[in-house]
């Protein structure tokens, strides 16, 4: 009897804690994916829950594992850098739309070099991370910096070495601007680099560069400036020699054309514009077409809907780019048109 | 005489059937934990197949794909799906190399040094310290790494070595430049810092094994340090110390953290030592969460699978080596 009652009780306990645990987690959004907007997706979350006293769980696992996760429905949205293609998101039976934008800087660590001093353009950087200039006192960079002493020192190049959105982003724009690069390496959230050291994280990518004397690499903006790196000037499609900020992102997110991109299939690098920042991307929230939980799904929306409404300046303080009105018009309508419970009809109304 | 002791057996298994209950009570509790313990050892068996099968399960696809040629290419292109796990296994290989060049001679040293010379009020002090180096966190060995020993390494080690062996043939491919401060040669420093504890207590220990009298007996006929612990504690202590070193060696090989930290994480194979690479954990570690497609998947599984092999297989060869030594020492 005392063995029986002994054998009974974590059973019990175990039944009790399984019966508690939903009830905890009743009202929460669960999403994954994406590390590069983390930070506000964490920042609106608080927010929110302050106001509406629900949660987000949100697990930064990353865009790759945030894709599985939503293909597989375990989570109720998945967030990626990298958008999926509308052939792809047919397939899987997802819908995708934008949800904040960010720029990306090329970071560099020289003695005496400060933020903002050296300038560089598209294919002098496609050039440096394909290993054809190997030396800060080049001639292309010369050319591009008169007046500035450049040190002869080997340059360190820095990449990510996890799959990322970031390099996606910048793997995106090298393709554009060289076709060296396109041929040879092509774009995706991991490469097969042909030169350069690896290191994890945008932190990993900063630590790096703030490390090495002569390392140069492409970090997220917002990491470049809280780790106080000396970032590079950058000289867009229109030829103009552009500084990083919220201004040059906001202008190159403005040229975007979401209206005729089916999908909101939309890569925000090398746009037109005379203050364009050559380097900026989206990130992207993906939900299944057909949900299998409408009441999760809606209080996701809700979500989505109040961070696009009320989360503009929160966004960017963290130095992320709020997306503009017409386009959150044009993302609530997609929701209208293509987001439906079991029986077909629309959740967001 | 006879009928007595009948009587008194008689008596003395009535004397035992009195608390059969209790005996009973004993027999199943021995039931019980031969079961227990034979369920236990089955479900390790059980649960190394399960991973073995899943493995070869998981990295099906790029093998089917690849081929053979997955184990010879160093070609690593999520683009364009082509996977090679030769970059890896390069790494995993070398830098274990490196810190067993580095680790061994130094733990063997500090394991002589606190049994046969260290003055009694040190030896305490130092055992502890050399424990608590097995304590520490790998991915803090990882951050010092980076943050200390890798510029440290890049600013003043590094030159100076590409300096000195430049025009030297072999080295001068081994040491080139340009200095990164991380890369495969930095890893396998780290990972010798990592693996002196591991076998240094285990040699310590077994170097404590060897008999006082015959230490002393070796003294007595003159034999200095050097020739005791050379002709009496090593011979002694053989099998205890290949054990040492295969549990450092096991470390080094699946050390995840802190080599990510500092090999440069570069899918090449480089003749440089300076250059940047990769391990098969350090790999892993870093591209599972984003890999997206099956094939990248099965690519970095199949990573696993070749690790798993590689650590059976340098285990199988430690017994072996074991084996012929014991069969030698026998004759």
């Amino acid at each position: 009897m005392n063995l029986k009652k002994a054998l009974l009780r974590p059973w019990v306990l175990a039944a009790a804690a399984a019966a508690s645990v939903p009830a905890a987690l009743a009202g929460d959004i669960s999403g994954a994916g994406a590390t590069f907007p983390y930070p506000i997706y964490s920042k609106w979350a608080d927010a929110y829950k302050k106001e509406t006293g629900i949660g987000l769980n949100y697990q930064s696992i990353g865009s790759g594992g945030g894709i599985k996760q939503i293909e597989a429905r375990t989570v109720t949205f998945g967030a990626s850098d990298k958008p999926l293609k509308p052939e792809d998101l047919e397939k899987k039976g997802l819908t995708q739309w934008p949800m904040v934008m960010g720029g990306e800087v090329a970071a560099i660590n020289l003695p005496g070099i400060k933020p903002g001093e050296l300038v560089i353009d598209g294919p002098t950087l496609a050039d440096i991370y394909l290993g054809k200039i190997t030396q800060w006192d080049d001639p292309a960079l010369k050319k591009l910096n008169p007046g500035v002493k450049l040190p002869s020192k080997p340059i360190v190049v820095v990449h990510r070495s996890d799959g990322s959105g970031t390099t996606f982003i910048f793997t995106d724009y090298l393709s554009k601007v060289s076709p060296a690069w396109k041929d040879k390496v092509g774009s995706d959230t991991s490469v097969e680099w042909p030169v350069g050291v690896g290191a994890k994280g945008n932190e990993g990518v900063s630590g790096n560069v703030a490390q090495f004397e002569g390392a140069i690499g492409y970090v997220e903006y917002a990491y470049a400036k809280q780790n106080k790196l000396t970032y590079m000037k950058m000289i867009n499609k229109a030829g103009k020699v552009l500084e990083p900020g919220t201004e040059t992102f906001q202008a190159a997110a403005a040229n975007a054309d979401w209206e005729n991109a089916p999908g909101f299939y939309q890569i925000l690098t090398d746009q037109p514009g005379a203050k364009s920042w050559p380097i900026t991307g989206a990130t992207f929230i993906l939900m299944p077409k057909q949900v299998p939980n409408a009441q999760d799904a809606l209080e996701a929306l809700k979500f989505f809907a109040w961070a696009y409404k009320n989360g503009a300046k929160m966004a960017e303080e963290l130095d992320y780019i709020p997306m503009p009105e017409n386009v959150v018009k044009l993302v609530e309508q997609s929701w209208k048109n293509n987001i439906k419970d079991s029986a077909g009809q629309p959740i967001w109304k | 005489m006879n009928h007595i002791a009948s009587v008194s057996i008689r008596s003395s298994t009535a004397a035992l059937d009195v608390p059969a209950a209790a005996l009973r009570w004993h027999n199943l509790r021995d039931v019980a934990l031969r079961e227990a313990t034979r369920l236990s050892a089955i479900l390790v068996l059980v649960l190394l197949g399960g991973v073995i099968v899943s493995l070869i399960y998981g990295a099906a696809p790029v093998l089917r794909s690849e081929g053979l040629s997955f184990f010879t290419t160093e070609a690593w292109n999520p683009v364009t799906e082509k996977f090679g796990a030769l970059g890896p296994i390069y790494g995993t290989l070398v830098t274990s190399f490196i810190a067993m060049l580095i680790g061994i001679p130094v733990s063997i040293g500090v394991a002589i040094f606190i049994t046969e010379l260290c003055p009694r009020p040190l030896k305490r002090p130092i055992g502890t310290a050399i424990e608590l180096l097995a304590g520490i966190p790998s991915i803090i060995y990882g951050i010092w790494g980076l943050f200390v020993l890798a510029p440290f390494l890049q600013k003043e080690v590094q030159p100076l070595i590409i300096s000195v062996f430049s025009g030297v043939p072999v080295f001068s491919r081994l040491f080139a430049g340009p200095p990164y401060g991380i890369g495969v040669l930095t890893a396998g420093i780290i990972l010798s810092i990592m693996v002196v504890p591991y076998i240094t207590s285990v040699t310590r220990d077994v170097f404590e094994t060897v008999p006082a009298v015959l230490k002393e007996s070796a003294y007595g006929l003159g034999c200095t340090t050097w020739e005791v612990v050379r002709n009496v504690v090593m011979p002694y202590t053989r099998t205890g110390v290949i054990g040492g070193i295969m549990l450092g060696l096991g470390r080094a090989l699946g050390e995840t953290m802190a080599v990510t930290f500092v090999i440069g994480n570069a899918h090449r194979i480089a003749p440089s030592l300076l250059a940047p690479g990769t391990t098969i954990s350090a790999a892993i570690a870093n591209e599972f969460t984003e890999a997206t497609g099956a094939l990248y998947t099965s690519a970095l599984i199949a990573l696993g699978l070749i690790l798993f092999l590689i650590t059976f297989l340098v285990l199988a060869a430690a017994r072996y080596l074991l084996l012929q030594l014991e069969r030698r020492a026998g004759k």
